[in-house]
Order: structure tokens, then C-alpha cells, then sequence
């Protein structure tokens, strides 16, 4: 049952909900409650699937139903195009300014994928955009953190700059910048180690490094996967670090992906990027109409509304 | 989002009432699924509950507190396969959940306990996975064995069993690289991995540990059982439990799949491993 989406529940309910006219309370109702639970099943937080559900039924009580949709079809068009227009209603990709050094910073969670996305980033953005990217090495705490991004360096052929007998990621972070600008690097990457949001000391020093570094984009990294959690994870790096977006990664599985409606619906921040698998070239835009699909679990909402 | 405290603080507020409501259950249901359980089990178990009052008749709060944990500890109180030695332990797992850590606490922990270990680097995907696994082999005192990048895993995993009897290890432990359960081609080649610690490590005890990432949400259904299917699961390790992810879809795997927790993950030492106590685990849903 579980994972399976609004597909079927869906036909079946709103076959019986023919009538057209306006959308009545009781329609919303029905429709309301097969809609949270699609929702929460895919991982969207318990409280954003409340308000968010909340929000479309008091906008959608009275509206006309459209002559070829069903009321639950028209309800559904609703959650769909509000969700979207969450996601990616303030979408803004990343802010390139001639002249300007590009710094970014990868945070988050351990195990995220902020090192593979730094990797993943400086590739696409040297094809795209002929940046001549650097990475920083600053993460000093994982076992070997610092030879997974030279790995990836020497893979892609990007520059690194690491610092391999001192602990200090502050220190590093203020001599990978002089690197940079040295070298005329006008994108430089800086991977940090992943942290949890309670740890204090840790999340420190990423304020530090901001400090330090100056970022034009702080992205968090969040996998796909992740549940209920995401919400928490989502503002607390964002209230200490005032993060300009968000990456999302692992969606080359199976996970519906609620926690991306979670993110956006909390922070206001946008979704750039998408991880879509372990090489480097596996990183996509993201595109709110087709993640508002995936975590409705409909393939195509629009195939769906138009079987009416 | 504080659920920390809302639970507690409800129940205190319904028992002053006098009265376990809809309110309060409704109260409960959203609790656990905000600790990741899902709708379904978040259901089951309030429904048992509600049926254990009517029954019992319960009034206090402390009673009920009670009837709700035995309820959930009794989900996840799950048979153990025996752990004896010379044993062969295949980690596995979706990326970034933790399997290679986790390889280094239980070495450690195994080590103390006066065990020969070894440890097989047998990711030879990720960029710099053995170096990671190697480092931690230094820091724990311990034999590896390592390929190159690249090198067929199952012929690392062939080799350290052939090492493993060799140097009569008590204990050898098998990283593989993270997979996600729908890459059909990297499911088959860990089905050829554990085909190979099956076929080698006769008169080995093998368990195989998958390690979820507490942080995770509901797809971590699906993870456990395609996995299951593949190498059959002996084992779950919940790790990153010192965040304030509760961990919870791990209580819906056991109820579906009847495979026991056996460690939790609580930081990123060697040290931060301990045994799975379902009380404890529990009690931390309401913490
Ligand atoms: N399938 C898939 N795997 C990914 C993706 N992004 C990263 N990974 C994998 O996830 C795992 C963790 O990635 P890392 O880049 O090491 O993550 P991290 O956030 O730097 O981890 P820490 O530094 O330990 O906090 C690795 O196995 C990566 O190959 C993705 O988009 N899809
Ligand atoms: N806070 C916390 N972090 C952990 C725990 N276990 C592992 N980690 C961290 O999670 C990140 C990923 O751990 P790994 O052991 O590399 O995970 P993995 O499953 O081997 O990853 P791949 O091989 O890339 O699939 C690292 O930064 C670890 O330090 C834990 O119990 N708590
Ligand atoms: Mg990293
Ligand atoms: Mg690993």
C-alpha cells in the first residue's frame, strides 16, 4: 500500500464524486484527507502537510470545477499547482556576476553527499559556465575525507588545495581563499565535514568559515531520503548560517522525496540542484512540476487529471 | 519544531482530565510519525494501545506510559542470530548510511573484547573508501585486506576469507559500497558477494548487518526489502541516533520483517557503538 501513490486511491474515490458544480466542504474533506496521507507516506513533515493541507482547502472551497475534471481531480489540480509553485515559486538559480569570485560552501548532515556535490558542482559549472574552479579541502575530521576530494580532483582534472598535518579547517578555509586568489580561480568550492545541526562546537565553526570565506552560496546538502528530520536539519543551518540553497541529493532512487516540499515550505529557500547518482556528471536543474509529481507519487499529475 | 516535549506535556495535560480522548491519541499518532514510523505502524500501535485501556481500564498516566512502551518494545524485541565465532559480518547498505564507521566500532569493540579481527575493503567504487577503511584499520589495530580501485569486490571478499582462515581470525568484516536498492546491476553483484561468503565461509557463523541511517524516512521500507531479497538480512544497525532523529521507520521494518535491531550508532568514534536495548530505544521515542 504504502509507496504506491495517489493513483489508484485516487480513481476510485473521485469516481464516486461526479457531480460538477463548485467544490464543496465535504469534496475537500475526502480529497484532504487521502492528500495527507500520500504526503506524510512521502516523507513530508507531519506539521508542513497540516498547514500546507489547510492552506489549499480554504482556497479551494468554492472554486469551480472544471467542466472535464471531477471534484477530486479538481482538488488534486490545485495541490499540485500550489505545490509547485512552493517549490519553485521564488525559484532562483545560482547568481553569477561577471568579475566576481564565486565562492561556494557545502554544508550538512554526515553522509549527505556534500563532497561528491562539490565534485559534481565545479565540473558543471566549468563546462557551463568556463568558470576555472578550486576545491578546499575542509573537512579534517572523517577518516580520509581529504583524499576523497583530491580523488575527485584528479578525476575531473579541478585543482584541490588541502592541508593534510593540520587540524584547523578555519585556517585552511582563509589559505584555500588565498589560493584562489593567487591562482585567479574565479570559482572556488570549499567541502566541509558533515555535521548535526545540535552539535554546537561543529556548527560554529561553519559560522566561522563564513566568516572567513565570505560565500556568495552556502548550499545545504540534503539526501532525498531523509525523513521527518529534514525540517529540523533545514532551519537550524539555516538559522545559523542563513543558507542561499539547498542540493538534494540520492533522487536516483526510489524515494518520493517529500523533504523537499518540507525544505522549501520552512525556509523559503530554493532547491538548485539534484543529485541523480554517484558519478560526476549525475547532476540535474531541479524542476518543481516534476518534484511535486514525485511526491504525489503520480508520475504525471496532468496524465492523471486528464483521464477524467 | 519541538516534538521533544508536546507529547509529554499533552499527557500530563490529559491525565489532569482524567480522560485518554481522541485528542490524545491523535496526540500520540502524530508523534510517531513525526518519529519517522509511518502512518501505518503510528496506526497499529495506536490502536493497540487504545484497545489495552479499555481493557485494563488504566487510568494513570504512569499506567499508561507503561502499556504504550511494552506495546512498541514488544514490536521490536526480536530474536537474535547467535553470535559465534569464527564469524564472517557483510555490511550493507544504501550511501552515506554509515557502513564503513560502523565496520571500525565493531572492530574495535571486538578487538577489546580479546577477538581476532580483520577487516576486507571491499568498496572499490567510492573515491577513497579504502583509503577511509584503511585509517581506520590503523587507528583500531587491525588486519585489512584491499584491492585497487576498481578490483572486482567478490574477489577482495574471496581473498579475506582465504586470509581470514589462514591467520585464524575470529571475527572478518566485509565493507561493500554504498548501493541503492533499484540499481538492478549493483544489486546483482552484492548477490554475487554474498553467493561468495556463503560458498567460502563454510564453518563461519555470516551474518549480514544492514545499516539504516536513522535520519532516514519511509523509503527506507523499500531499502530493507529489496536488500533482504538480495542477501538476506541477518541484522539491522540504526545509526546516527545521537541526532534528534528518533529512528522510527526502524520500528516499521521490524514489524513488517521481523529482522532485529543489534546495534545503534551514536557518534562518530570508535567507541560511539552500543548494543540495541529495546527499552531505551523506546524510551527515546518520547523523550
Ligand atoms: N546514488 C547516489 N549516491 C550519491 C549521490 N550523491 C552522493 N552519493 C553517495 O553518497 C555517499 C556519501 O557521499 P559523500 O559525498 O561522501 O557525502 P558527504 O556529505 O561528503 O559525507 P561526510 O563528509 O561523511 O559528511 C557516497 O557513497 C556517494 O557516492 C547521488 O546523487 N546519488
Ligand atoms: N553522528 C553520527 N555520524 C555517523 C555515525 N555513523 C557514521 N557517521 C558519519 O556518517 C558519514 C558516513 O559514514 P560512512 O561510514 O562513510 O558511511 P558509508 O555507509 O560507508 O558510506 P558509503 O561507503 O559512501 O556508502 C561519516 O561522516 C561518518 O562519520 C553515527 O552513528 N553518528
Ligand atoms: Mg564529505
Ligand atoms: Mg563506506
Amino acid at each position: 500500500m504504502i509507496f504506491e501513490g495517489l493513483n489508484e486511491k485516487f480513481q476510485n474515490i473521485f469516481s464516486q464524486l461526479k457531480r460538477k458544480g463548485k467544490l464543496n466542504e465535504k469534496d475537500i474533506q475526502a480529497a484532504s484527507r487521502e492528500i495527507k496521507l500520500a504526503l506524510l507516506e512521502a516523507d513530508v513533515n507531519f506539521k508542513v502537510v497540516k498547514q500546507f493541507t489547510k492552506n489549499i482547502s480554504e482556497r479551494a472551497i468554492g472554486q469551480e470545477v472544471m467542466n472535464s475534471l471531477t471534484p477530486g481531480q479538481q482538488f488534486i489540480k490545485i495541490v499540485n499547482d500550489e505545490m509547485t509553485t512552493l517549490l519553485g515559486g521564488e525559484i532562483e538559480r545560482m547568481d553569477f556576476i561577471d568579475g566576481r569570485r564565486n565562492v561556494y560552501m557545502m554544508v550538512g548532515l554526515q553522509g549527505a553527499g556534500k563532497t561528491t556535490t562539490a565534485g559534481k558542482v565545479a565540473n558543471l559549472l566549468r563546462k557551463e559556465k568556463k568558470f576555472k574552479p578550486l576545491l578546499v579541502a575542509c573537512d579534517v575530521y572523517r577518516p580520509a575525507a581529504i583524499k576523497q576530494l583530491e580523488i575527485l580532483g584528479e578525476e575531473l582534472n579541478i585543482d584541490v588545495y588541502s592541508e593534510h598535518d593540520i587540524k584547523d579547517p578555519v585556517g585552511i578555509a582563509k589559505r584555500g581563499l588565498k589560493k584562489a586568489e593567487d591562482g585567479h580561480y574565479d570559482l572556488v568550492i570549499f567541502d566541509t565535514a558533515g555535521r548535526l545541526q545540535i552539535d554546537e562546537a561543529l556548527m560554529e565553526e561553519l559560522v566561522k568559515i563564513k566568516e572567513t570565506i565570505l560565500p556568495t552560496e552556502i548550499l545545504l546538502t540534503v539526501d532525498a531520503m531523509t525523513g521527518q528530520e529534514s525540517v529540523n536539519v533545514a532551519n537550524e543551518f539555516n538559522r545559523l548560517l542563513d543558507i542561499t540553497g539547498v542540493i538534494l541529493t540520492k533522487l536516483d532512487g526510489d524515494t518520493r522525496g517529500g523533504a523537499a516540499l518540507s525544505i522549501t515550505f520552512t525556509t523559503g529557500k530554493s532547491i538548485k540542484y539534484i543529485g541523480t547518482g554517484e558519478k560526476l556528471a549525475d547532476i540535474e536543474l531541479f524542476y518543481p512540476d516534476r518534484m511535486a509529481s514525485r511526491i504525489l507519487g503520480m508520475g504525471d499529475v496532468l496524465s492523471f487529471i486528464d483521464k477524467a | 519544531i519541538k516534538t521533544k516535549d508536546t507529547f509529554k506535556v499533552k499527557l500530563e495535560n490529559v491525565m489532569y482530565m482524567g480522560s485518554f480522548d481522541d485528542d490524545f491519541f491523535e496526540e500520540l499518532e502524530e508523534t510517531l510519525i513525526l518519529s519517522d514510523l509511518g502512518v501505518e505502524t503510528s496506526m497499529k500501535i495506536t490502536e493497540q494501545l487504545r484497545s489495552k485501556i479499555k481493557e485494563t481500564r488504566a487510568k494513570t498516566k504512569e499506567e499508561v506510559m507503561a502499556y504504550l512502551k511494552e506495546i512498541i518494545a514488544d514490536m521490536v524485541r526480536i530474536e537474535q542470530k547467535p553470535w559465534t565465532t569464527p564469524m564472517i559480518i557483510l555490511m550493507v547498505g544504501v550511501n552515506g548510511v554509515g557502513k564503513t564507521t560502523t565496520i571500525a566500532k565493531l572492530a574495535s569493540r571486538y578487538k577489546a573484547e580479546g577477538k581476532k579481527v580483520m577487516v576486507a575493503a571491499a568498496d572499490t567504487f567510492r573515491a577513497a573508501a579504502t583509503e577511509q577503511l584503511e585509517e581506520w584499520s590503523k587507528r583500531v589495530g587491525v588486519d585489512i585486506i584491499k584491492s585497487t580501485k576498481g578490483a572486482d569486490p567478490s574477489s577482495v571478499v574471496f581473498d579475506a576469507i582465504g586470509a581470514a582462515r589462514a591467520r585464524k581470525t575470529d571475527i572478518l568484516i566485509c565493507d561493500t559500497a554504498g548501493r541503492l536498492h533499484n540499481k538492478v546491476n549493483l544489486m546483482k553483484e552484492l548477490e554475487k558477494i554474498s553467493r561468495i561468503v556463503n560458498r567460502e565461509g563454510e564453518g563461519f557463523t555470516i551474518h549480514n548487518l544492514m545499516v539504516l541511517d536513522a535520519t532516514t524516512g519511509q523509503n527506507a521500507l523499500n531499502q530493507a526489502k529489496v536488500f533482504h531479497e538480495c542477501v538476506e538480512i541477518s541484522g539491522i544497525v540504526l545509526t546516527k541516533l545521537d541526532g534528534t532523529s528518533k529512528g522510527g521507520i526502524a520500528i516499521a521494518i521490524i514489524d513488517e520483517m521481523q529482522i532485529p535491531i543489534e546495534y545503534v550508532g551514536i557518534g562518530e568514534k570508535q567507541e560511539d557503538l552500543i548494543e540495541f536495548d529495546p527499552l531505551k530505544f523506546v524510551d527515546l521515542l518520547f523523550e
